[in-house]
């Protein structure tokens, strides 16, 4: 084990499958001085220019490059360095990159990776904030990542890399310092596996990227009432791990989902809907979820932590569901 | 509009003398093929009539002699990108018409498996990496194109042909900047027949229109006569060598008409009779075969090849016609491999 943070947990991978694979690149803005947020740091002397590729700031070409380059036997990572400013390639990603394997008849295959920062990071506004993976989701042919820790990250970048399917790929910008023990040697996750990041017996919460630490926040604190808490951090909304999902949720008779994004048409209404769907019999509540009220994101802090999901709301929520239960 | 314009083949009112160092042969070939695109999008229309042709068909009637300029200059190993109206380029980068006719009617044996339509056809073995149902939008994936060639240190060239329309979308300035500073190897052909859909180009379009936007980059440009193939056959031979000689991407105007409306269901009401019959008069197919004639190519030679081209392209119609609709599990391959509907239970 080596102690990493997200970000160098990322670079890390880029680096191992780059030396691995010579039709890996990277391209985007700034990347030729270490990307906007140092995630590519060291990446252009070891690779030079070629391979870590500046562009300039047309999000759309960026992407549209990329596919054309994808079709073309390489594999790109792209990186659009703010999820909202990847809505300027929307064409491309959706239009283009998730359709032309199907639409040409399986043709082509478009192996590509979308590295879109994502989530609320202080004072950073309306337009730098958003959290916008459940559009992804609902886009046939394109692969959705989220991934919450520094071994997540490395494992699942690296197996995104590797994916012949268009993968979106959401790095919380909140987490880029948060450090964790990465394994050492060939880390590789397969995409579409959850993770239990804390066991329980009582309630199922079911989370993503940096919502899961407030999760397991709140489940730690919950413990000491009595209350056991199961945190199932999905880590690839497409595909989404239904299984360990509904195997949690069988146990707990319980379901939450509590994620940053706008509650309304979120992925947690997807999950909800098919726990319901799937195990109405076994529940002892209903289900649960938690969100950003659909509110675009505040400037000020006070006003930007108050649509924000935190552990304290989800105690709250998760008390009440207790004190709101039946036997099923 | 006239019905057939093979009536239309009489007596055509531009005549040129062939010039003296004029490859007849390969001019022959060139007519061959741009009689077998015409008589296609002729078979597509009444198929669109017949109800065979489901979906919208954009028609490149008066356009065939950029398709067969561009490509017959175009190493097999080279690429190209396509619009929505890409039959014609289609055709002249080699695909088979009758895959291409059951594509169009969503049969079995299309070269999308039925999955595209006329609007995505694309053939990858013949270096046709697809036509695009977004405007502008294969300019992008023509730049990632030769951006991949530049990288593998390969010698292909790419093509990206596409409408005037397409000079008011943002791709296409993104993608003409990126060519420039990357000196890429594409050549951007502007396929101008003067209508974006149904809007005349130039109404909306401020400034110096396709090539001066082009030169504002770096990029040099030629505009030419895209109805004279031999125009357009000379300007495509030097842009390419240049492109290949290292010297970055290269932009071709090529003024032309669209003597059928934006789609096949479209009348055009919006131009005037008038304006038609005397685009007619420019149509390129009968000014190749008015060169061929003066150029000493036999009545009965051209007879032929006019015969071989309906030959072929009525057996495509008639065998695309009897081929069956793709098996129903087909709508669930070739979506993604991580999360295959086929797999998944969702």
């Amino acid at each position: 084990m080596t102690r990493l943070t997200y970000a160098e947990a990322a670079r890390d991978a880029i680096a191992e499958e780059m030396r691995r694979d010579p039709t890996v690149w990277a391209v985007g803005e700034d990347l030729g001085r270490g990307g906007v947020f140092g995630q590519y740091k060291g990446l252009p002397e070891e690779f030079g220019p070629e391979r870590i590729a500046d562009a300039p700031i047309s999000e759309a070409c960026i992407m549209g490059a990329a596919v054309g380059a994808a079709l073309m036997g390489t594999r790109p990572i792209v990186e659009l360095r703010f999820s909202d400013f990847a809505l300027c390639a929307v064409d491309e990603l959706v239009n283009q990159a998730a359709k032309a394997r199907y639409m040409f008849g399986g043709q082509g295959r478009v192996p590509l990776v979308v590295r879109e920062p994502i989530g609320m990071w202080r004072s950073s506004a309306a337009q730098h904030s958003q959290s916008l993976e459940g559009w992804y989701t609902h886009i046939p042919g394109l692969v959705v990542v989220a991934p919450a820790t520094p071994a997540c990250n490395k494992g699942l970048l690296k197996a995104a890399i590797r994916c012949d399917d268009p993968v979106v790929y959401l790095e919380h910008k909140n987490l880029w310092p948060l450090q964790g023990e990465v394994p050492d040697g060939e880390h590789l996750i397969e995409i579409g596996k959850a993770r239990i990041a804390r066991a329980g017996r009582d309630l199922t919460l079911v989370s993503w990227s940096a919502a899961v630490h407030a999760c397991v926040e709140a489940a730690v604190a919950l413990a000491g009432a009595g209350i056991e808490i199961e945190v199932v951090d999905l880590r690839s909304l497409w595909p989404w791990d239904k299984a360990a999902v509904l195997a949690s949720v069988e146990k707990t008779g319980r379901l939450m989902v509590a994620h940053e994004a706008v509650r309304v048409g979120g992925f947690g209404a997807e999950v909800a809907a098919t726990v319901a769907e799937c195990l109405h019999g076994a529940l002892k509540a209903p289900v649960k979820r938690l969100g950003a009220p659909r509110v675009p994101i505040s400037y000020a802090p006070n006003l930007e932590d108050e649509v924000r999901v935190t552990a304290e709301k989800i105690i709250a929520a998760a008390r009440a569901m207790m004190a709101d239960s039946h036997s099923a | 509009m006239p019905a057939n314009s093979a009536e239309r083949r009489q007596g055509s009112g531009r005549r040129r003398a062939a010039p003296g160092n004029l490859d007849v042969a390969r001019l022959l070939d060139s007519y061959r093929t741009m009689l077998r695109i015409r008589a296609f999008e002729e078979a597509a229309v009444r198929g669109l009539d017949e109800k065979l042709v489901l979906g919208a068909i954009h028609p490149s009637i008066g356009q065939e002699a950029v398709a067969v300029g561009v490509c017959a200059n175009l190493e097999p190993s080279d690429i190209l990108l396509s619009t929505h109206r890409g039959h014609g380029h289609t055709i002249a980068k080699g695909a088979d018409t009758l895959a291409m006719m059951r594509e169009l009617f969503g049969r079995e044996g299309g070269t999308c498996q039925g999955k595209g339509g006329s609007m995505h056809i694309a053939d990858f073995k013949v270096g046709m990496l697809g036509a695009n149902g977004v405007v502008a939008a294969n300019i992008l994936i023509a730049v990632g194109a030769a951006h991949a060639v530049r990288l593998k240190k390969g010698r292909e060239i790419v093509a990206c042909i596409f409408g005037d329309g397409a000079i008011n979308r943002g791709p296409f300035l993104e993608g003409l900047n990126w060519a420039g500073v990357w000196k890429l190897p594409i050549l951007f052909v502007c396929e101008d027949n003067g209508f974006a859909a149904t809007t005349r180009t130039h109404a909306m379009t401020a400034g110096g229109g396709p090539a001066a936007r082009a030169e504002s980059f770096g990029i040099p440009s030629s505009t030419i006569d895209g109805n004279d193939i031999l125009a357009v056959e000379e300007a495509v031979r030097r842009l390419l060598a240049e492109i290949r000689a290292g010297g970055g991407p290269r932009f071709l105007l090529c003024r032309t008409y669209r003597l059928t409306g934006h789609t096949a269901a479209d009348a055009a009401g919006y131009r005037s009779r008038d304006e038609v019959e005397k685009a007619w008069d420019g149509d390129p197919v009968a000014r190749t075969r008015d060169l061929l004639l003066t150029a000493g190519v036999a009545a009965s030679d051209i007879a032929d090849a006019e015969e071989a081209a309906r030959n072929e392209i009525t057996a495509a119609y008639d065998a695309a016609k009897a081929s069956p609709f793709p098996p129903l599990e087909r709508a669930f391959a070739d979506v993604q491999d991580v999360g295959d509907p086929r797999r998944e239970a969702f």
